[in-house]
């Protein structure tokens, strides 16, 4: 029998596709009987030691604060923890935790004729975890969204940069990575993710530790006490303790934002 | 058909010169190339069992890790069981890589075979590459 040279091209074609496919064939194809077994079953088990809450919120001692001038350990200990990059520009600056002086934290208190102690007293800021967060409401992917224990949560992997919450969020609690921040964080932890280019950040309440029943990074690291974080819906909490006790101020408030980190002054 | 003497054997030139790729690679041996993934096991080098046995695994990591994204970011668990009974932390970082901590050995063998370019690691950290000498049992 003889070959034509139509013949010839379609086996020498074939020939060559086996040659090739046939080792990534055999690798790649060969879980195929144990794929077949029966459906595994998935069990999830929550950790019994980590925090719960109604209502997370956090009250700032500004007085204790202010006794410890400079101080910034809060701030070193959260943006260690979360590789929060530090490029040197304010242009670019990522931000989770930080201070501003007390009359631009809270400009709409109008207080022109009160102490130069308090109108420059250092106010820490950070993401309000409000009740009724804007950033959520605009986020078109919601890849931010509020969790049924009052944290403003944020998924990375579902940000698309648009930016519309940095937009929404009165408080000034959102960045935005502009640039790859990989490089420019000092000494990476493992342990947390860093982000990448395109993509807004902020505090989360550390709910990665609180899974863990640990407090959040900024409150452990605070030894002045002037952190204090609980349970706002349980009234033998000591947020509450404080907040029936003294006389306390949100950022804010007539926005209709419910900030849930409270001020002592 | 006008020609054909010049067209066929141009036609066959040509054919010849478009999978130039595919002879060469046959003849220099590299078309026989298999990626070869190899587990470091760090912390516990006896351990021979994964989340799902690993036939499984090295078809649908890819579903289990977005699975297990989904259940940590946005319905904040942590744990998950495996198929052996042993409680894991659901983390890339902490369960997957403690056993895999070789990323360039494991993970892109098949990755760059494959020409898939997953991101994971633009934002999670792969731990440090230890040496195979330095591990015990570890070969490459």
């Amino acid at each position: 029998m003889s070959v034509d040279r139509r013949e010839f091209v379609r086996v020498a074609g074939a020939a060559a596709v086996s040659l090739v496919a046939a080792p990534a064939v055999k690798l790649f194809g060969q879980p195929s009987e144990e794929t077949a077994a029966a459906p595994q079953k998935i069990v999830s088990t929550g950790k019994p030691d980590s925090l719960t809450a109604e209502r997370w919120a956090m009250v700032v001692d500004l007085k204790k604060c202010a006794e410890h001038d400079g101080c910034t350990k809060c701030i070193d200990a959260c943006h260690d923890l979360h590789n929060v990059p530090e490029f040197g520009n304010p242009k670019d600056e990522i931000k989770w935790v930080w201070k501003e002086s007390f009359h631009h934290a809270f400009h709409d208190q109008e207080m022109d004729y009160v102490s130069e102690e308090l109108k420059h007293r250092p106010t820490l800021l950070l993401c309000n975890h409000c009740d009724n967060p804007a950033c959520v409401r605009v986020c078109p992917t919601k890849a931010t969204w509020k969790r049924e224990d009052g944290i403003v949560m944020m998924d990375w992997h579902r940000c698309i940069g648009c930016r519309y919450c940095i937009v929404a969020c009165p408080y000034g609690s959102r960045s935005f990575n502009y640039r790859d921040p990989r490089p420019f964080v000092e000494k990476v932890n493992g342990e947390f993710p860093t982000r990448m280019r395109g993509v807004v950040e902020k505090c989360t309440f550390c709910e990665e530790r609180l899974v863990k029943g640990q407090l959040p990074a900024c409150v452990e690291a605070c030894e002045a006490g002037a952190l204090v974080f609980g349970d706002l819906e349980d009234p033998e909490s000591e947020v509450r303790a404080l907040l029936h006790e003294r006389f306390a101020i949100r950022r804010k408030p007539s926005l209709g934002t419910q900030p849930e980190v409270y001020y002592l002054v | 058909m006008y020609d054909a003497g010049k067209i066929i054997p141009g036609l066959l030139i040509f054919l010849l010169l478009i999978t130039f790729p595919v002879w060469y690679n046959a003849a220099m041996g590299k078309a026989q190339y298999r990626p070869d993934p190899v587990i470091l096991t760090a912390d516990d080098p006896g351990r021979d069992s994964c989340v799902l046995p690993a036939g499984r695994m090295a078809t649908e990591h890819m579903d289990l890790l977005n699975n297990w994204r989904e259940r940590v970011v946005r319905e904040g668990e942590r744990y998950e069981t495996t198929f052996d009974g042993r409680d894991i932390e659901m983390s890339l970082n902490r369960a997957c890589m403690d056993c895999h901590s070789n990323k360039t050995g494991f993970c892109d063998q098949c990755h760059t075979y494959l020409s898939v370019d997953p991101y994971c690691w633009e934002c999670h950290v792969e731990p440090a590459e230890v040496p195979a000498l330095e591990l015990e049992g570890g070969e490459l």
